[in-house]
């Protein structure tokens, strides 16, 4: 591919967002070493802006079509930008969540903030990412930061242990995943993800060295998803990072993991579908097994809370594995509501938290309903919707993966998705009871500033709102992923 | 001819330094067996015609990254006896996803010869090509956003260290020079006026 540096600088325009983001993430470490403690909070309100004003420029690009740029390393599609502006919207909505939190406990620190909009800058370029060089880079970016912030609290010696085991196990991945990118090279002669799609085209796909790329690979991808069997740092680092930390996890990095998904396998290797569909049809039943059945037995929430990922990544799983456009829009519809779902169940979490107490067991739930009619009402929206109970928003999600998988005929995924969606309802539901049939064992006054408690209702209502009207979402996955 | 005879001379001390990187009982011996791996490595790649790689793995690796890993190695103190007690009962697991790795590898390669696929050699280099001026080319047209991006990751590494690192004690006994120099006498010696006394 020849390069021309009138090109390069004509594409510069569509990265504008990642550009900005970058640029204000530095000028925000710097100004983070002018401002005294008192002011440290105005970080926070920065960085939400920026977010925000980010957001803004990738929603306004007019995309059609997929746009390569940046000497072939970049692309834009609808995708991106939807994926991109989502994964904006939900980080800005982790930092209001979380300024309180910080506060409280006496961790407000810039760096938070700013490791933060790193990381949102590696989701970004993952997103965007048009060559195995970036995708590496952005993955890497991403995972950096991630590692950084579940080790942010010096005092917690638990924080420190499953930062270490994050930090290796992920190292580790990201090793693999470098291996399976190397074979792929080695086998294609080419980074550019449509050069590899081109050479597996023209008869390359039945290489087994290809095959063998795919393993290492998947192994990467499953991972930075946490799939079974590759999910065993996920309870750990969920229960170990403070619950800021878990919460920005849990939410757009996820995204960033079904952009790997979706650039590496159908645009990259799309001709081997058939190769990877079975190997994640592995991943996508234990995880659905496993997520749902070992979450009945924790009592502790964000514990549980992790469990329920692992099982819901098994359903990304499944609308990925069915090779379809239909079961793409289902996955990619999936990631959206799950990951704002999340979001909006760790914010519980962290507004029933305050100074020297963790709201994270199930008990401290208890009861909820008396202290706050509102808030018990948000959380149970949040659950009925990660159950899946219709007409919220979870259902609608599931239906279209289920509806996806039947079309490629195989029904007894289907059967198996939703024999465990049943198992999990369970301990979804049992929340809900905690909340309503049980009396109350935490009587504090419940704290949170007026912003967070507005966002957190916002959150739940627009949950809500989608779960009624899921059409518009649904039209906005259709179109990306024609 | 000559060039061949020194690859495999290379490769093979390569291999066995990297055998002996993961087998020796010293640590301070591995991480030496581990700079004889990036000298080796380095050997080859000029045989390549990638000197400028050669060279800045032999500076950055081996002058840098390694030295201050065995500062690390060194100043840890890590008892390798201690720590390897538990791993010893794991052999017979260890020995099995290693042979299974190894058979994956031999069938794809020497079974099903890459599914067919042919290596043909490098065309050799023309007269007068330079390894440093196409690699900064490249590095700065075609990947120049990877190494911006690379440069990120960077930054990101040293803020992260200090994150994690720096720590401010509160109640330590430490200098400030500033206000020592800024001291004046007034503030540290207070001239008390008071009534002379008489003898009892």
């Amino acid at each position: 591919m020849s390069f021309s540096a009138a090109n390069f600088n004509a594409g510069l325009a569509y990265a504008r967002p990642e550009i900005f983001l970058g640029i204000a993430a530095c000028a925000i470490l710097l100004l983070d070493l002018l401002l005294t403690d008192a002011q440290r909070h105005w970080i926070g309100v920065l960085a939400v802006l920026s977010l925000l004003i980010t957001a803004l420029l990738a929603a306004g690009q007019p995309v059609s079509g997929r746009i390569i740029a940046l000497g072939g390393m970049f692309e834009l599609d609808r995708m991106a930008q939807v994926l991109k502006v989502v994964s904006l919207l939900i980080v800005a909505l982790v930092f209001i969540y979380s300024t309180d939190y910080l506060r409280r406990r006496a961790i407000l620190k810039g760096e938070y903030y700013v490791l933060g909009l790193f990381a949102t800058l590696g989701i970004l370029v993952l997103i965007s990412a048009a060559n195995l060089i970036t995708v590496y880079l952005g993955l890497e970016l991403m995972s950096l930061c991630l590692y950084a912030m579940v080790a942010f609290d010096r005092e917690s010696g638990k924080a420190a242990e499953s930062a270490i085991k994050f930090f290796v196990l992920g190292s580790m991945a990201s090793g693999t995943l470098l291996y399976g990118m190397s074979i792929l090279y080695g086998v294609t002669g080419s980074l550019q993800l449509s050069e590899i799609a081109a050479a597996l085209h023209n008869g390359l796909a039945a290489n087994v060295g290809i095959l063998f790329g795919i393993a290492f690979i998947i192994v990467g991808v499953g991972f930075k998803f946490g799939a079974v069997p590759f999910h065993m740092w996920i309870p750990d680092v969920y229960e170990g990072s403070p619950t800021c930390v878990t919460l920005f996890i849990g939410s757009a990095p996820k995204i960033g993991a079904f952009a790997l998904a979706m650039r590496l396998l159908p645009e990259g290797l799309g001709f081997s579908q058939p190769d990877w569909s079975q190997m994640l049809v592995v991943l996508a039943v234990l995880s659905l097994a496993i997520g749902n059945v070992v979450a009945i037995a924790q009592s502790n929430l964000k514990r549980m809370l992790a469990y329920s990922t692992i099982s819901h990544v098994g359903f990304i799983l499944l609308g990925i594995l069915s090779g379809t456009a239909q079961g793409y829009q289902a996955a990619m519809f999936y990631t959206i509501t799950y990951v704002i779902v999340a979001t909006g169940s760790f914010g519980m979490i962290l507004l029933l938290s305050r100074q020297g107490f963790e709201a994270d067991m199930l008990t401290d739930f208890k009861g909820l309903n008396v202290r706050s009619p509102w808030f018990a009402g948000l959380m149970a929206i949040h659950m009925f919707s990660l159950t899946g109970l219709p007409p919220f928003v979870g259902f609608w999600a599931k239906l279209g993966v289920l509806q996806a998988v039947l079309s490629v005929n195989d029904t007894w995924l289907a059967v198996v998705a939703v024999l465990f969606s049943v198992v999990g309802a369970f301990f979804y539901l049992r929340v809900v009871k905690l909340m309503y049939f049980d009396e109350p064992t935490d009587v504090a006054v419940i704290g949170g500033s007026v912003l967070m408690r507005t966002m957190l209702s916002t959150n739940a209502l627009v949950v809500f709102a989608l779960g009624m009207v899921p059409s518009a979402l649904l039209v906005l996955c259709q179109r990306a992923l024609p | 001819m000559f060039p061949t005879i020194l690859f495999f001379v290379f490769a093979a001390v390569l291999l066995c330094a990297a055998l002996g990187v993961i087998l020796a009982r010293n640590p301070v011996h591995a991480v030496l067996l581990l700079v004889l791996c990036f000298f080796t490595s380095a050997v080859i790649w000029l045989l390549l015609d990638a000197e400028f790689l050669a060279i800045v793995l032999v500076l950055v690796y081996v002058g840098a990254v390694m030295v201050l890993f065995l500062f690390v190695v060194m100043m840890l103190d890590v008892n390798i006896e201690e720590m390897r007690k538990g791993l010893a009962g794991y052999w017979p697991l260890a020995l099995a996803v290693a042979g299974f790795v190894v058979f994956a590898i031999l069938n794809v390669i020497v079974v099903k010869h890459l599914g067919g696929l042919t290596i043909t050699a490098a065309a050799p280099s023309p007269v007068g090509y330079s390894n440093t001026r196409v690699l900064g080319t490249a590095l700065f047209t075609r990947y120049a956003y990877p190494a911006q991006l690379a440069a990120v990751i960077l930054l990101v590494a040293s803020v992260a260290a200090i994150v994690l690192t720096l720590r401010q004690r509160t109640g330590g006994k430490l200098q400030n020079i500033a206000r020592q120099v800024a001291v004046r006498a007034k503030d540290r010696v207070r001239i008390v006026k008071m009534a002379s006394e008489k003898r009892p």
